[in-house]
């Protein structure tokens, strides 16, 4: 199972509490984790990447084992501690200031 | 009880204030939706209990939310809480209440797919958010949205799906079309009760538009529009209508504020005279109609374009009983000093009772309301966030 870290905004559209666990398709990249994630929540479409496209929003950032993956290709493998679930993918809103 | 409900979107979450007739006691629910920036709420004049919110995030887009109980509990349509559909094809369920994807195909004419960019050149027409939400006079499953790119949609299974009226960003002036300094949006919406296939719209920065035809077809309806700060000051387009304001026994008297300039048609739009009058200044956001007067008419004028905030500290409501020209100052209850706040265009709203109640919300987030056609004023409540929208309802 994948283990997903949405930031508080999406977790309250989805009514979810902390991490939401996932089965994913393999190989575990960020796409199949999102089609996963859109599957199981479907009020989220849209929220994190484009409908059509399927471009990500540009003020939303993932990070993966402790790296920033937002600009890999989404189709890129994801290191096997994220698709073990041992380390949760993290969708993350920017930061903003002010 | 038989009340007034008063919907209140705000920078970060919606706030729903009711009140029994008297309109003296208030009580106020929320935030909903807490953190987002709720830019219209709006309820079915068929289905009180009914009501459609525009929700949006600049990190996480557009979500539209519905109510079929007043506001006590919310769905999204079409997603998953509310019989969400299933896509034939992968058998998932499909959330589609935010998908608002712009009509490109050759059964609509191929509408233009680039307006103006601040800079000159041509822009792809990019979806960013619903400013204006109108439910229709006759069905509460059926909804028209304004949004931002400026384009129409509309939704007939009550926001589970929405679909473009392409002919209005078909026009072709839409080329011309290009954003103030809020982008370039649709905020405007008004369904003649008269004729339902007759509406108007209004969009900043191209000005006022009508259909005779359901929405099919369009027509500017901007002459008479006087812009210095364009380079054909009478153009047919490029005008930034603020917004617009009819009484629905009357549906061919429209008033308008303008960037600068209160103006008012006879015509239906096809013409029209300025009646800003003795106003200190007439440059303001929202305009409304009395409900029960439908020559009398309010305006907040704001200091200037450069200065978006009430003149001289006073937080003053003008009043014209006679259509426009002659106006009155209204500011009994309302700050006299060191007041800066400015009212957005979609955040003053009118009651249908009599006296007609008359209700705007600042964007230093105060919400005030009149119970006296305007005579005088309280604030309902006080410290809200910055107050984009207000809607009236009689429940």
């Amino acid at each position: 199972m994948v283990r997903v870290q949405l930031p508080h905004h999406l977790q309250t559209l989805a009514s979810v509490n902390g991490e939401v666990t996932l089965t994913v398709d393999t190989p575990v990249t960020q796409k199949t984790i999102l089609d996963a994630l859109e599957a199981r929540y479907p009020m989220l479409r849209g929220t994190i990447r484009d409908h059509l496209t399927a471009k990500r929003r540009p003020k939303v950032r993932f990070f993966a084992n402790e790296e920033d993956v937002t600009h890999d290709s989404p189709d890129d493998v994801l290191p096997d501690v994220i698709a073990s679930g041992a380390k949760p993918f993290m969708v993350v809103g920017a930061i903003s200031g002010g | 009880m038989a009340g007034v409900r008063i919907l209140v979107g705000t920078r970060k979450g919606a706030f729903i204030l009711t009140s029994d007739n008297k309109r003296k006691n208030w009580k106020v629910d929320g935030p909903h939706f807490a953190g987002w920036e709720i830019y219209h709420a709006k309820g079915s004049p068929v289905d009180p209990g009914r009501i459609y919110v525009s929700q949006n995030s600049s990190w996480f887009g557009q979500i539209i939310q519905r109510s079929d109980n007043g506001g006590i509990t919310w769905h999204q349509p079409g997603s998953a809480g509310d019989s969400p559909r299933v896509d034939p094809i992968s058998g998932l369920p499909m959330g589609e209440s935010n998908k608002f994807v712009y009509d490109t195909s050759s059964a609509t004419g191929k509408p233009l797919t680039t307006h103006q960019w601040y800079d000159g050149t041509q822009h792809p027409w990019e979806f960013a958010r619903v400013w204006h939400l109108e439910p229709s006079l006759s069905d509460p499953d059926t909804v028209y949205a304004g949004v931002e790119d400026a384009g129409l949609f509309r939704t007939t299974d009550g926001g589970h799906t929405w679909h473009e009226l392409a002919g209005l960003r078909g026009h072709q002036s839409g080329a011309g079309w290009q954003p103030g300094a809020g982008g370039l949006c649709l905020h405007t919406i008004i369904i003649d009760p008269t004729n339902h296939d007759r509406i108007f719209v209004a969009i900043s920065a191209a000005g006022s538009f009508r259909t005779d035809d359901g929405g099919q077809t369009w027509k500017p309806i901007n002459q008479g529009l006087h812009s210095q700060y364009i380079p054909d000051p009478t153009a047919e387009v490029g005008h930034c209508v603020h917004r617009i304001a009819i009484h629905p026994t009357n549906p061919n008297t429209l008033f308008m504020q303008k960037h600068w300039d209160v103006m008012r048609s006879d015509d239906g739009g096809d013409t029209w005279r300025e009646v800003s009058g003795n106003l200190p200044t007439d440059f303001g956001f929202p305009i409304a109609v009395n409900s029960n007067e439908p020559e009398t008419i309010y305006v907040v004028p704001i200091t200037s374009d450069s200065l978006h905030y009430v003149p001289e500290g006073k937080l003053r409501v003008y009043r014209s009983r006679t259509g426009g020209n002659d106006w009155e100052a209204l500011s009994k209850g309302l700050p006299q000093e060191n007041c800066y706040v400015n009212i957005l265009r979609d955040a003053m709203s009118v009651d249908t009772l009599d006296p007609c109640g008359v209700y705007f919300g600042t964007t230093g987030g105060q919400v005030y309301a009149s119970a006296d056609n305007g005579d005088s004023w309280t604030a309902i409540v006080r410290d809200l966030p910055p107050v984009l929208s207000v809607e009236a309802q009689n429940i």
